[in-house]
């Protein structure tokens, strides 16, 4: 294998001072939004990605689901409504804060993104006639006909004009660089130092409000050496890097013993993501049909047969609303909706595998916005699923499309291989979207019980105002050298080592390790091993960590970001001291009935602070959002 | 230091492309988020094809239908079957 010259500058030791009131760190929907609306408030606002952000993050390539648009116009639920629901389906270890802005903003939010040139309406009368589609406004929605409050969109045209809209307000705009540290002084925000993946130049920026808009951590129980791109559900580089150095400055976070069996990795059970026959998600609520071809029933929460194709569509009698999207699962019978008969019973009842998805069985309207529509939105299908099937010579009024598994993950994990999914921990924060170090903010899956992309856009602009607000009545903070200092050595000290280890070799030792000391089921002895481990990995091959040039460099320094957050998840699953089904957490060596709170965790100077709120903490939500909002409620204005 | 840089082989290959389309204009390059492509003298190079998370990206930017092409490993074909009408019962 030949060897190329690196084709960008070498701008080691070269350090960049950039100084702004609002810094955004993550340049993903949630992100872009905070730098849209600190700069719709006239500040100067700066903005620092891994990736492109014309393509970068969760909903880079787009997405197709807005959930809990409670406020369009054609919704017949409130804000209250829903956000209280999904509270109470999370049995309370749920982000109130969070799920309300959702509701209450959410659709304002899809208005922006119309007005800088997203797609969110049928404007071409593609659907015209369809039963989920609303005629005057042009809206469509999914799951619940009746109620109206999850919208299909056009999500690949966000990013772009996202982008666009960033370029064109003035935002400073750092791409390919990697956020790595967050700048303090005098115990307030004072910044972040960056890296840029191509040149190794170092960022220093200083700013008086610093927003956190990175993803949730991956690859902490999951990884593949040969196929690192695949072996986590949202993009690679995407690790909780906003968890990790959060962490490291002493920011709270919770829920982070939280984590679920995994339910997608397609680097080893899963296949690429919308791409299996199923009826979940960007799927629902296809037809499903055995290998023999019988079709498979959807039933209602009670189990009775629905013999109306539409009736997948709608609330049961008795019922308001059903709730279906990202973080449901298996939903409490308050809120499931209709479904197709549970994997055993249709095993029992002698229908055969392999499943298939059957889209010819539907009505055409109802298969052209699954094939056509939402699998070519959803965020990794235009291409890989939509175009390259169509390629391979799939046609849904020709094909079956199998299932495999027996659900949307198209795969059956063991217990030890797990993820952060439904819901996940991170920062914990106040009604302002504040952590517990002034002038840091954070949102979307920066957030402790984040859920879809619709939370992501609503709680970016409101971390973004929130701390424009606070950026106008602080002096630019200053910044300590001896910090800059430290993070530059580590952060090039991989560089210094010759034929040292690899950081695939230190992913899969950690990985491997989580599995073994921090898998299902959880006790002290298992958990302390486990921690012993990690940190001789810190102390001994940490170290030894070498690499050649700035991408390696970065990913190395993800490793070493993937190393604190599982740390970090050790610790916090030390401090919850008994199973919490709801966290899906399980000990074996101590069981009590006693109420559960949050656990709140932080670490100072390698010392583990531990505190316990309220799972209720945020009041009522109608109320307090309205108290802490009364100046500005996040109306779509005109961006 | 001089930075290095050479191909990671993996066992799959997410992306190739057709020489006499590309017009090595380096937008793929640019938008890769996992920044697994680097330009090269006529096509990009992938320099990390087992860091590709088949997002699209490239071949969405791409000005030139057909340059790039994005395949998705072996194990990760999903199987689709004609329809048999006898079956439809």
């Amino acid at each position: 294998m030949s060897t190329y010259q690196w084709p960008y500058p070498n701008e080691l030791n070269t350090i960049e001072h950039v100084s702004c009131d609002v810094l955004v760190l993550g340049g993903g929907l949630s992100g872009c939004f905070a730098a849209i609306a600190a700069r719709k408030q006239g500040l100067d606002v700066a903005i620092v990605e891994k990736g492109a952000i014309e393509k970068s993050g969760s909903a880079g390539t787009g997405f197709d689901h807005w959930e809990s648009a409670c406020t369009n116009p054609c919704s017949k639920v409130t804000p209250e409504e829903i956000a209280y629901a999904y509270i109470d389906e999370q049995s309370h270890f749920s982000n109130g804060i969070f799920h309300y802005i959702t509701c209450r903003e959410g659709y304002d939010r899809l208005l922006d993104i119309e007005r800088m040139g997203g797609k969110i309406r049928d404007t071409e009368d593609d659907f015209q006639g369809a039963r989920f589609r609303d005629e005057d406004t042009k809206l469509m929605f999914a799951y619940d006909y009746q109620n109206r409050f999850t919208l299909r969109v056009w999500g690949t045209t966000f990013k772009p004009a996202l982008y666009r809209e960033l370029k064109r307000l003035g935002v400073k705009i750092y791409e390919h660089v990697e956020a790595t540290a967050l700048l303090k002084e005098n115990k307030h925000g004072a910044g972040a130092i960056g890296m840029q993946i191509h040149t190794g130049k170092l960022y220093v920026f200083q700013a008086k409000a610093t927003v956190l808009a990175m993803s949730r951590p991956a690859r902490v129980w999951l990884f593949n050496a040969d196929q690192p791109g695949l072996c986590e559900f949202r993009p690679f580089q995407s690790i909780g890097s906003g968890h990790a150095m959060g962490w490291r400055s002493g920011l709270e976070l919770t829920m982070m013993e939280k984590s679920v069996r995994a339910e997608f990795s397609a680097a080893g059970r899963s296949f690429p993501p919308y791409g299996t026959g199923n009826n979940h998600n960007t799927w629902y609520a296809a037809t499903m049909v055995d290998a023999r071809g019988v079709e498979i029933p959807y039933v209602d929460r009670d189990g009775n047969e629905l013999t109306d194709y539409y009736a997948r569509y709608y609330p049961s009698q008795g019922q308001k609303f059903f709730l279906k999207g990202g973080v449901i699962d298996e939903p409490k019978y308050a809120y499931r909706g209709p479904e197709t008969l549970p994997f055993d019973e249709l095993i029992k009842r002698g229908y055969q595998l392999p499943f298939y998805a059957d889209l010819s069985r539907m009505p055409e309207l109802e298969r052209k916005v699954i094939w056509g529509m939402m699998v070519g939105q959803e965020a990794k299908t235009n291409i890989p699923i939509y175009h390259y099937y169509q390629t391979r010579g799939f046609d849904p009024t020709q094909h079956r499309l199998q299932s495999y598994g027996n659900g949307w993950q198209s795969a059956s994990f063991l217990d030890q291989e797990r993820q952060f999914f439904g819901a996940p921990g991170g920062l914990m924060h106040d009604w302002d979207l504040k952590t517990n170090i002034d002038g840091i903010y954070a949102c979307g899956d920066a957030l402790f019980g984040s859920d879809c992309a619709g939370s992501a856009c609503a709680t970016g602009h409101y971390a973004g105002r929130k701390a424009a607000s606070y950026a106008k009545t602080v002096l630019m903070p200053g910044l300590s050298s001896e910090a800059i200092d430290k993070e530059k050595q580590r952060l090039y000290a991989p560089l210094e080592h010759e034929n040292g280890l690899n950081w695939k070799e230190l992913n899969m030792a950690i990985s491997k390790a989580m599995q073994n000391y921090c898998g299902a089921s959880k006790c002290d002895a298992l958990l302390l091993e486990g921690k012993r481990l990690l940190k001789e990995y810190e102390k001994i091959i940490v170290p030894q960590l070498s690499c050649v040039n700035p991408h390696e460099l970065m990913r190395t320094h993800e490793v070493l970001d993937i190393l604190t957050v599982s740390q970090l998840v050790i610790e916090a699953c030390l401090a919850r001291r008994t199973s919490v089904k709801a966290l899906n957490f399980e000990r074996t060596d101590v069981h009590s009935d006693a109420p559960q709170q949050h656990i709140v965790i932080s670490q100072q100077d390698g010392m583990i602070h531990t505190r316990e709120v309220d799972l209720d903490y945020y009041g009522d939500l109608k109320e307090n959002y309205e108290k802490h909002n009364a100046d500005d409620r996040g109306e779509s204005n005109g961006i | 230091m001089e930075f290095k840089v050479k191909p990671i082989p993996s066992s799959s290959q997410p992306i190739t492309y057709e020489a006499d389309l590309c017009i090595g204009c380096n937008r793929c390059v640019q938008v890769c988020q996992c920044d697994v492509l680097f330009p090269g003298e006529k096509t990009p190079i992938v320099m990390y094809p087992g860091e590709c998370y088949y997002c699209g990206a490239c071949v969405m930017v791409c000005p030139v239908k057909g340059a790039i092409k994005l395949t998705h490993p072996l194990m990760n074909q999903a199987r689709f079957i004609p329809i048999d009408d006898d079956h439809q019962s």
